[in-house]
């Protein structure tokens, strides 16, 4: 008589695997608009218990990176762009990256309510359920709106460093909510644009493979619209000075270009492919720039326009 | 991975009584023998597990320090 056991191969992923699964570029996103709202937020956080809520918020935005790559791997491998990542290259099972997820998403909730405050867990504990359930689980399969709704994932991250400092919400933390939430379409839909077989081949119902190219440069133009006016909204508010409100409506400016050269040049991806770049460096320079107004508020010549 | 019981295989007229304990395994030939890459991966996982546990340890103490003694007491 014999008996024949089966069991998942060993699994042969080291430190870069799981580097990887968190997806470190997301991550440091993340990171700096954390550190944006938790810096230009009112009161004093000891510098010891904000690098805290800046671990756990870097850490559980792994967590959801694991765990959308872990939902995601059927997709993933169909896809040129993902086709590399750790579980369809097999370096790393399933099973290892769902238990790296959720020890990585209860850990850093669990450590940010002890160590900060319980309102900054609550809010990351919404958005990696967020990223994780309604956008991975169910909006990326299912509809074309899927980066629109789910952006709001990718938008909390500097209103958890802001009430990692005041233990609540206001307007101002609203507003850089507002701001990712509108740069989030442009910006997929851009690279969507010149990976839309990719997206075709895993099933993905993004805009272009839905709606066409034509759709989904007007949708990039007119969320531009909106976008440019935002970006600018802290300065119209008052909660930044001139430099910054000249700086976003220039930066403004140059997304609406690049959105009115996609929209209107349909050859070639290079159109997309600049918008989506330089979308990158747009959300950046707005998000330094509310340092550098804070910095120059604090100890220079120009103050914020309400101050 | 197959496991062969000694005691199944052979005529029952040659056998002793049957022992209590499993037959003898050869040694080395039981349970998932891990390749020289597997092994080494599991020793780094090992090692990185062990360092974010002392790094949980050293900052719940920094911050405890930082908090003061009444780290415990407060609202909710």
């Amino acid at each position: 008589m014999s008996v024949t056991y089966t069991h998942a191969e060993p699994s042969i992923a080291d430190g870069r695997d799981y580097i990887a699964l968190m997806k470190p570029r997301v991550m440091s996103l993340v990171v700096f608009t954390a550190l944006v709202g938790l810096l230009i937020a009112p009161g004093h956080i000891h510098p010891v218990i904000g690098a805290t809520a800046l671990i756990c918020i870097a850490v559980g935005a792994g967590a959801a990176g694991a765990l959308n790559m872990w939902y995601d791997a059927d997709i993933d491998a169909r896809m040129r762009r993902t086709a590399a990542r750790p579980i369809p290259t097999g370096r790393l099972t399933p099973g290892d990256a769902l238990a790296f997820g959720i020890t990585l998403a209860v850990g850093s909730v669990v450590v940010l309510g002890l160590l900060v405050n319980v309102v900054a867990a609550a809010t990351l504990a919404v958005t990696i359920a967020f990223y994780v359930v309604v956008y991975t689980m169910w909006l990326k399969r299912s509809t074309p709106q899927n980066i629109v709704i789910g952006g709001a994932a990718g938008a909390l991250p500097p209103v958890i460093g802001w009430a990692a400092v005041t233990g609540g919400f206001a307007l101002e933390p609203v507003v850089l909510f507002l701001i990712i939430f509108f740069w989030t379409p442009p910006h997929f839909w851009a690279l969507s644009l010149y990976r839309t077989e990719d997206y075709v081949r895993a099933g993905i119902p993004m805009l272009p493979v839905v709606s066409g190219a034509h759709e989904t440069r007007r949708q990039i133009l007119l969320y531009t619209f909106l976008l440019a006016p935002l970006g600018a909204a802290p300065w119209f508010l008052g909660y930044a000075g001139a430099l910054y409100g000249v700086v976003a409506l220039v930066a403004g400016g140059a997304m609406i270009a690049l959105a009115l050269r996609v929209r209107l040049k349909t050859e070639g991806d290079a159109p997309s492919k600049h918008l989506f770049a330089f979308s990158i460096l747009y959300l950046f320079l707005l998000f330094a720039m509310l340092l550098v107004d804070r910095a120059v508020a604090a100890w220079g010549p120009f103050g914020p326009v309400a101050a | 991975m197959t496991i062969t019981s000694a005691a199944m295989s052979e005529p029952a007229q040659e056998q002793k009584p049957a022992p209590l304990a499993p037959p003898p395994v050869e040694e080395g030939k039981m349970g998932i023998r891990l390749t020289e890459q597997q092994q080494r991966a599991r020793r780094a996982r090992s090692i990185a597990i062990a360092l974010a546990l002392g790094a949980l340890v050293v900052l719940f103490y920094i911050v405890t320090l930082v908090k003061g003694p009444g780290v415990l007491v407060r609202p909710l």
